[in-house]
Order: C-alpha cells, then sequence, then structure tokens
C-alpha cells in the first residue's frame, strides 16, 4: 500500500518537470510581451523604450536562461511581479482569488456528489421509472447546454427576474465577517455552482446508474442474496463500493475540468477568481500571471490524480499488491 | 415416500416475461421433492430451466422472470408465502447456495473472513470474535491449512479451486438444511472438480445436510446423486434412482445424454450427440417439447405433451413410448 504510493508520488516528479516545460513553451509561443499588451502598446512611445525594458526584465535573454530563472523562483513560491498591475506580485494577485476559485470548485463538486449519487443510484434501482427518465432527460440537457449560456438563463431568470440568488461577486457587503458572510458567500455561490458543476453532475449520474445496474447483476450480488442479506445491506455495502471505484477515477480528473470550467463560469458571474484574472491576464499579455496560473492548475490536476489513484486503491483491494 | 421430505416442490412454474409479449416458461409446471440428508440431482442441457429452478426455490429469480405458481414447502412451511424479510432468514441459515462461476461470486472489495462472518452474524446471534473464530475453523474444515490467514485475504488472491472452497465454506457456515449447489465444479479444472464435489460429499455427511446438485455431466450424477431428475424444456421428462438411470434408462432424451458421454466399455467411433439444441423457452413445440429432436418420434408426440407417469416403481417419466 505504501509502496503504491510511493510510486505514485514518484511518477509525480517527472510529470511536474514536463508541465513546467510546457507550460514556458506556450507562454513563449504565444504571439507579443507584456509591452506590447493592448493596455501598454501606446503608439506615442520611443520603440527603443521599450526594448530597454526588455533588456531590463531579462526578456531577451536565452529561452533556457530564461526557463531557469522561472522555474527556480517559482520553486520557491516566487513567479516575480506582474506586468500590468504595477509592483504586485504574481503570487499577492494569484493568492487574493485562488481561495475564490477553490471554493467555487469544492462548492460545485458537493453539489454534484449530493445531487447525481442518489439519483443515479435511484434511477438504477428503478430503470425505466418515471425519474430515471427525467434523469436521463435532464442529463442530456445538462451535456448539451454550454456553460456559458445556462449561467446567463442562471441569471436572467433566478437573479434577475425572481431575485432569488445575487448574479455576481463574492459577497454582497465587503469586509463582513463571522456566520453572515459564511452564508453570504454560499448565497453567491449557488448560481455560479450549479453552472459549473451541471455537465458533471450529468456525467455522474450517467456513470452512477450504469455502475449501479451492472453491480446489481452481478455474481456475487447474487451470492450475496442468496446468503441472506438485506436489500439494504445488498446496496450499501455489497453494491455501492464496487460502484464508486470508477466514479473515483473520474473525480481525479472532475478537479481539472473544474478548474478550467471555472474559467468561462467566473466570466459569466464576474466571479474574482483565478479564472477572471486568467483571462484578463492573458489579454493584457501579462505572461508570470499567465505561467503561474497555468502551473498551479497544472499541478491541481496532477494532484487531483494522484488523490484519485490514492482514494482507488483504499476502495480497490485488487490495484494495492499489483 | 417413506418420511415427510425436507424440501417439496410442487407444480413449479417461474416464467420470464419478455418484449414482444412473449413469455419464456423457463419451468414450466415442476414436481420433485428431497429427504433429509440426500443428494438430488437434475440434470439437463444449458436452457433446460435446471438453474431457475434452483434460484426460484431461493426465490432470486430477477425480473422480467416471475414465479407464477406452485408451492416450495420447506419442512412444512411454503416458502412461496414468505415476505421478503422472512425469505432472507432462511436464505443462507435453512437453504445455502453455491454457484458455478467462483470467480466472480465472491465480492472483489471485502476479505474472505468479512464475507463469511457477514454471513454467521446475519443469522446467528454471535460477536464478532465467535463469528471470526467460526469463520477460521471452517476455512480450515474445507481444507485450508493457513486459515488464519486466508480471512485477511482478498477473492482476487485466492484461486479457483480455493474460493471454491471459500464459498462452500460460507454456504455451510450457518449448519444449512440444504445445500443448492448450481454447476459447482463446472468452471475449474478437471483435477479440482473432484477435490470440490468430494468436498461438498464430505460436508453432506458432516452436517447432514441435503444436496440438490445441478449440473449437466452424468459422471458427476453416477458419483455423488442418490436420485436423478432430467429435465428438458422446463420440465421433468424422467425421474428415478440413481443406478436405474444408467441401467434402465427410458426417455429418449435421457438416452441421448448419455450417448454422448464417452465410454470405455463400449467400442464407440464417434460420440453419440442429440441433435438441434433446446427450442427457446418461448417457442416449444406443440406437443413433446422433445419432439422436434427425438429419434422416436410418432405422430401422437407432435399434438399432445406426454404426462409424467410412473411406469415402474419409483421410476417416472414423461414420453408416450411407455403408455
Amino acid at each position: 500500500m505504501y509502496k503504491y504510493i510511493i510510486r505514485r508520488i514518484l511518477v509525480f516528479i517527472p510529470m511536474l518537470f514536463a508541465l513546467t516545460v510546457i507550460v514556458f513553451t506556450l507562454a513563449q509561443l504565444a504571439p507579443g510581451d507584456a509591452l506590447t499588451g493592448q493596455s501598454l502598446a501606446d503608439p506615442n512611445v520611443d520603440p527603443e523604450v521599450y526594448e530597454q525594458q526588455r533588456e531590463a526584465l531579462g526578456l531577451n535573454d536565452p529561452l533556457p536562461v530564461q526557463y531557469w530563472h522561472w522555474v527556480s523562483s517559482a520553486a520557491q513560491g516566487d513567479f516575480g511581479d506582474s506586468l500590468v498591475f504595477n509592483g504586485r506580485t504574481v503570487m499577492d494577485l494569484i493568492e487574493a482569488r485562488f481561495a475564490n476559485t477553490l471554493y467555487l470548485g469544492l462548492f460545485s463538486l458537493f453539489i454534484t456528489i449530493i445531487v447525481s449519487i442518489p439519483i443515479g443510484i435511484y434511477s438504477a434501482r428503478r430503470p425505466y421509472s418515471l425519474l430515471d427518465y427525467g434523469a436521463t432527460g435532464f442529463g442530456f440537457l445538462g451535456l448539451a447546454i454550454p456553460n456559458f449560456f445556462f449561467g446567463l438563463i442562471a441569471i436572467y431568470f433566478l437573479s434577475i427576474q425572481l431575485g432569488w440568488f445575487p448574479a455576481q461577486g463574492t459577497l454582497s457587503s465587503p469586509g463582513a465577517a463571522g456566520f453572515g458572510s459564511f452564508l453570504d458567500r454560499l448565497h453567491h455561490m449557488v448560481l455560479p455552482g450549479i453552472t459549473l458543476g451541471l455537465a458533471g453532475t450529468a456525467t455522474y449520474m450517467r456513470y452512477m446508474r450504469s455502475e449501479v445496474l451492472d453491480v446489481l447483476g452481478s455474481d456475487y450480488i447474487r451470492t450475496a442474496r442468496a446468503k441472506g442479506m438485506t436489500e439494504n445491506s445488498v446496496l450499501y455495502k455489497h453494491t455501492l463500493r464496487n460502484a464508486l471505484i470508477p466514479i473515483i477515477t473520474l473525480m481525479g480528473f472532475e478537479i481539472g475540468v473544474l478548474l478550467s470550467g471555472a474559467v468561462i463560469t467566473e466570466q459569466v458571474f464576474q466571479y474574482p477568481g483565478l479564472g477572471t484574472l486568467f483571462i484578463s491576464s492573458v489579454t493584457n499579455r501579462d505572461f508570470p500571471v499567465v505561467m503561474a496560473i497555468a502551473l498551479i492548475l497544472g499541478v491541481l490536476i496532477l494532484i487531483g490524480n494522484l488523490l484519485a489513484d490514492i482514494f482507488y486503491s483504499i476502495v480497490d483491494p485488487r490495484i494495492r499488491y499489483d | 415416500m417413506t418420511q415427510n421430505p425436507l424440501l417439496d416442490v410442487e407444480g413449479l412454474k417461474t416464467y420470464f416475461y419478455l418484449e414482444d409479449n412473449q413469455v419464456a416458461k423457463a419451468v414450466d409446471g415442476v414436481d420433485f421433492y428431497i429427504n433429509p440428508g440426500e443428494t438430488l440431482a437434475i440434470v439437463g442441457e444449458s436452457g433446460s430451466g435446471k438453474s431457475i429452478t434452483s434460484l426460484s426455490i431461493m426465490q432470486l429469480i430477477n425480473k422480467p422472470g416471475k414465479i407464477i405458481d406452485g408451492t416450495i414447502t420447506l419442512e412444512e412451511e411454503n416458502l412461496l408465502k414468505k415476505t421478503g424479510k422472512q425469505m432472507s432468514k432462511i436464505r443462507g441459515n435453512d437453504i445455502a447456495m453455491i454457484f458455478q462461476e467462483p470467480m466472480t461470486a465472491l465480492n472483489p472489495v471485502y476479505t474472505i473472513g468479512n464475507q463469511i462472518m457477514e454471513t454467521i452474524r446475519k443469522h446467528k446471534n454471535v460477536s464478532k470474535k465467535e463469528a471470526q473464530e467460526r469463520a477460521i475453523e471452517l476455512l480450515r474444515v474445507v481444507g485450508f491449512p493457513r486459515a488464519e490467514e486466508i480471512i485477511n485475504e482478498y477473492p482476487h488472491q485466492l484461486s479457483g479451486g480455493m474460493r471454491q472452497r471459500a464459498m462452500i465454506a460460507m454456504a455451510i457456515s450457518c449448519e444449512p438444511k440444504l445445500l443448492i449447489a448450481d454447476e459447482p465444479s463446472t468452471a475449474l479444472d478437471v483435477t479440482i472438480q473432484a477435490q470440490i464435489l468430494d468436498l461438498l460429499a464430505e460436508m453432506k455427511e458432516r452436517l447432514d445436510m441435503a444436496i440438490l446438485l445441478i449440473t449437466h455431466d452424468l459422471g458427476v450424477v453416477a458419483e455423488y446423486a442418490d436420485r436423478v431428475l432430467v429435465m428438458y424444456g422446463g420440465q421433468i421428462v424422467e425421474e428415478t434412482a440413481v443406478e436405474q438411470i444408467f441401467e434402465n434408462t427410458k426417455h429418449p432424451y435421457t438416452t441421448g445424454l448419455l450417448d454422448s458421454l464417452p465410454s470405455l466399455e463400449k467400442d464407440m467411433k464417434r460420440l453419440g450427440a442429440i441433435k438441434g439444441t433446446v427450442p427457446p423457452a418461448h417457442s416449444f413445440p406443440k406437443g413433446c417439447r422433445f419432439s422436434s429432436r427425438c429419434p422416436h418420434v410418432m405422430e401422437r408426440c407432435l399434438e399432445s405433451n406426454p404426462d409424467l407417469n410412473e411406469v415402474e416403481s419409483n421410476h417416472k417419466v414423461r414420453c408416450y413410448l411407455y403408455n
């Protein structure tokens, strides 16, 4: 078991290295740099000045040197300064947004699981029932509707027409503290959270349904019934653990999907998270920020997969001893 | 019948309601009994209804199947009148069952010990520790020398034969009165098959339980059974003591089954075979269900299905050749 986990962590290291190379290369391949970005490219400024700036910022160094500078300081948690927000470090910018995105992601995952797993189980126990058909219909709808479009519809009906939920932001009154502000935060997260989790909910529901159906038809469930287990024990002890194995794998990927999906959803809801920062940094060619966010998202996806592998080995004994 | 049977099945009908309003009569009017401590074998090809008969006794028939008629009496009590909850107290306790596929019949995510102890604790009021001791003892009885370690192992760590032993340990854990063994050795290596069947016979002696042995292997029947039922098309076609079935074969279907066995005594160039396959359970021929494959088919066989008649003492046959 421990051997397995250690092996997974060792595999993590070359992947991390590859990730930094890819992030760096992609940033280099993108046209332009911070000094040609929209907000800064002032035609009245002498190009000579820009060139001096480039030299000063190290943008003219050979690529391997630039890469080394970036990676070695990134390893110490220093992603440099933002080229657009004067004088603010990248870490500073990200820190403020990271928590927001993380809360949104976790909240969305929570909704996804709370909704999809029970409905999936119910659908499997009563296949072709009214609720099963309803869930299937909702599932296809959820997968088919793009995030941003669903977000807009949700804002129009639930926020503007009915006024149940706020349409944007994270807090009604900044600076509030205590339990009230926690509830306020949750209230603000409902619409983006549902929007973000919509596709995932549909996917999990379908997976759960087919997995539970599959397991319920298996030989060992017949054995469990043949030895007198009650339906509850058959379902919750013998079926669920087996049916959850593929769901756990899915969840590892889901972390990445949530974070990348957040880029669009946050934009729609003007939610101050990593996604909105990412988009504005891309338009401003603020590469230190772009690279840092890309790297952080990449690392989170790697961690998600690592966690999935570890949970997987806990749930399924067949994995541990390979 | 000199004594009260342990299990008495009368007029059992289990139908499957398929799409297009077709009805598959998988078990269609089956009567038999099992005496305490007796081994009764049910023989037949795939699709003859033998497994569905055994699952009907356990009431483990899944949709779209349904037991639509008959009585299944275990020690004077009609099991078909029991509620689901009452039935779950009988399964595993009074009647236990082992299956054909030991590779998939155990839950892959729980240890062998967990799965045996679960059965014991469901039916007997014992502590976890007592259940564990009992599980170890059972595993030792079914032939695991290192039983203390096996209880902590997972099914994937055991071979097919070992898993079937573990299944047997689980099945006998509450000392059932009847053990249903549905092709218990079919999926195993030939060398292991005999070991598993010998183990079953040994457990039968030890616990004085009856065994309902479902098989398609007449060799197994000859060696382990007391009486035998031959099933075809969801019905019993021949029923007699095991010696009779080999020495005094009546039904053409049974003859066909015996001819398809290799024999050392007879000088055979080719193995016999019954031509064709079992007709699907939703489209049996109009008359005798075996008529489409029977070498002795007569006109009346195509018109009506014969009854199961006792043609000699303790020997019943469903065939017009004998009445």
